[in-house]
């Protein structure tokens, strides 16, 4: 029987209180939202915090919207505590952002996405972590709210490495905001072993079209094959070409040299690169596909 | 410290170790023992209870967490002595053979026919992908949940008296 080791247990009733409560009660306390990673770790005893602050009664944290905000142009917010389930039910998100739907159907199961969060996905910083991948693609910028005041930080800035990210233990995350462009379709695809279980490897892509068809914008983003960042080496050879399956392949090629992956009981290194190269061709050719049929609703 | 909640309709107010899971509280505390414990993992679902109306994995939830919510447990299902026509459809198509996953399929089919009264098998099939069942194949769990479906209203009294089974089954 796994039972976590003793703990205080205190929930927070707004974001200042929950900052208020972390200040006071230091090191040794964390927060928990779904509960999803951080329960299952303390349960292990592989996470002992003497205090936990429970973070789901901030609703104010739970929202989706679109909106403008100088800087950084028209953006989807996205608070903290919006759950798995929400983000796979939005409207919003199917039109905007279909990496998004791609990559939430087979985060876990239906059950766990009704606990899990996007704040807790992207703080777990778990290689395997699919909506790290997908934020990462879609060069999301994390709002983090500390004693301070709030900071701006690219993925690249707050994901740190495996388990790491730059929210000290005095911070919480509070929001991404994801970029909207014109123009542009996503997809993410996953290889596991069977459902619900975590990626053997992964691959997400976003791209946006010129108008005489030729790529002007992308990111390619890999999971769970040793490597926190989006792969440049192949945005630098895909820009400026028209999307062909030549290109495709290409990329394929590049992503599957650029990735790093570790042997495990989900598979060898070989199968690991094997499967970097062609997820890269289908995301890079399902987000072209939509970018292309966005472009074709807009001038119906 | 103290914590109360709303379980199968009963408010109930209890002293609890804030590292006591849900569903040790529920089984343990509570004596519920219908909702089941299997991997302990947040894999299984034989432990799912709904809080608030949605399916949780209770062995991934702290009961603390759940301090002035509402849960429902197999035992609430049923509406006195009629059953939820989610649990005769179990009975109607054989969704269960060890009955160790039952209670956990029956509460998310409940949810999942609140939520969308008329789903498509492969809506079932996905909704109780969290959920392991080692006897059936699924194919008669799908087919228990179809038939709740079918019957919002559970089924017509003379069908379901005990004395028509019986008849069937000693024929
Ligand atoms: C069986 C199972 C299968 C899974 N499969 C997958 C999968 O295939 N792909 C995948 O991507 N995920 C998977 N997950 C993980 C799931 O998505 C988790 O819900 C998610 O990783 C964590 O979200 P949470 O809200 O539960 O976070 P919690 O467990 O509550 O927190 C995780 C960490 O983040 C911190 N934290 C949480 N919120 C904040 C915040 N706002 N600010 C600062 N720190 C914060 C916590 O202190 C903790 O350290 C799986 C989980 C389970 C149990
Ligand atoms: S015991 Fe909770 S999911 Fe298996
Ligand atoms: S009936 Fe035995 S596990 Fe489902």
């Amino acid at each position: 029987m796994q039972i976590p080791a003793p703990f205080e247990y205190v929930r927070a009733s707004s974001v200042d209180n929950a900052l208020a409560l972390l200040d006071r009660h230091g090191p040794e306390s964390r927060v928990v939202a779904g509960g999803h990673s951080l329960l299952p770790m303390m349960k292990l005893r592989l996470a002992r915090p003497d205090w936990l602050i429970d973070i789901n009664d901030l609703f104010e944290l739970d929202y989706l919207l679109v909106d403008t905000v100088p800087n950084n142009g028209r953006v989807l917010r996205i608070g903290a505590m919006t759950r798995h389930t929400t983000l796979l039910e939005s409207d919003d998100i199917k039109r905007l952002f279909p990496i998004v739907i791609d990559a939430e159907r087979v985060i876990a199961d239906p059950i766990v996405r009704n606990r899990g969060t996007i704040g807790g996905s992207l703080c777990q910083a778990d290689p395997a972590e699919d909506l790290s991948t997908v934020c990462h693609v879609l060069e999301g910028v994390a709002v983090v709210r500390g004693p301070a005041g709030e900071r701006m930080l690219s993925m690249a800035e707050f994901h740190r490495g495996p388990y790491e990210t730059a929210v000290a233990q005095n911070e919480l995350l509070i929001e991404v905001r994801v970029p909207i462009r014109d123009d542009s379709g996503s997809a993410y695809e996953k290889v596991e072993r069977r459902i619900g279980d975590w990626a053997v490897a992964a691959a997400g892509a976003s791209v946006t079209l010129a108008a005489d068809g030729t790529i002007s914008h992308v990111a390619v983003g890999l999971t769970a094959v040793g490597l926190d960042r989006n792969v440049t080496e192949v945005e630098a050879v895909l820009v400026g070409q028209a999307p062909t399956e030549q290109l495709f392949v290409e990329a394929g090629r590049l992503t599957s040299l650029a990735c790093d992956p570790l042997a495990d009981q989900r598979g060898p290194v070989d199968y690991k690169r094997h499967l970097a190269d062609e997820l890269t061709r289908r995301v890079l050719r399902a987000a072209c596909r939509r970018a292309a049929a966005s472009i074709s609703d807009i001038t119906i | 410290m103290q914590i109360s909640m709303t379980i199968n309709g009963t408010f109930v107010t209890h002293e609890v170790e804030p590292r006591v899971l849900l569903v040790h509280f529920i089984r343990d505390d509570l004596r519920l023992t219908g909702t089941h414990w299997g991997c302990d993992t947040t894999n299984c679902g034989t432990c799912v209870v709904l809080m608030d109306g949605q399916p949780v994995k209770s062995c991934t939830v702290l009961a603390a967490m759940v301090d002035g919510h509402t849960i429902t447990t197999v035992e609430g299902l049923a509406n006195g002595a009629t059953l939820d026509p989610v649990q005769q459809g179990f009975m109607e198509e054989h969704g269960l053979q060890c009955g160790f996953c039952t209670p956990g399929m029956m509460l998310t089919a409940r949810a999942l026919l609140d939520h969308n009264p008329h789903p498509e098998p492969l809506q079932i099939r996905e909704a109780i992908s969290g959920q392991i069942c080692r006897c059936t194949g699924y194919a008669t769990i799908v087919r228990s949940i179809q038939w709740a479906a079918e019957h919002p209203a559970g089924a017509a009294p003379e069908t379901t008296t005990s004395e028509s089974t019986e008849q069937e089954v000693h024929a």
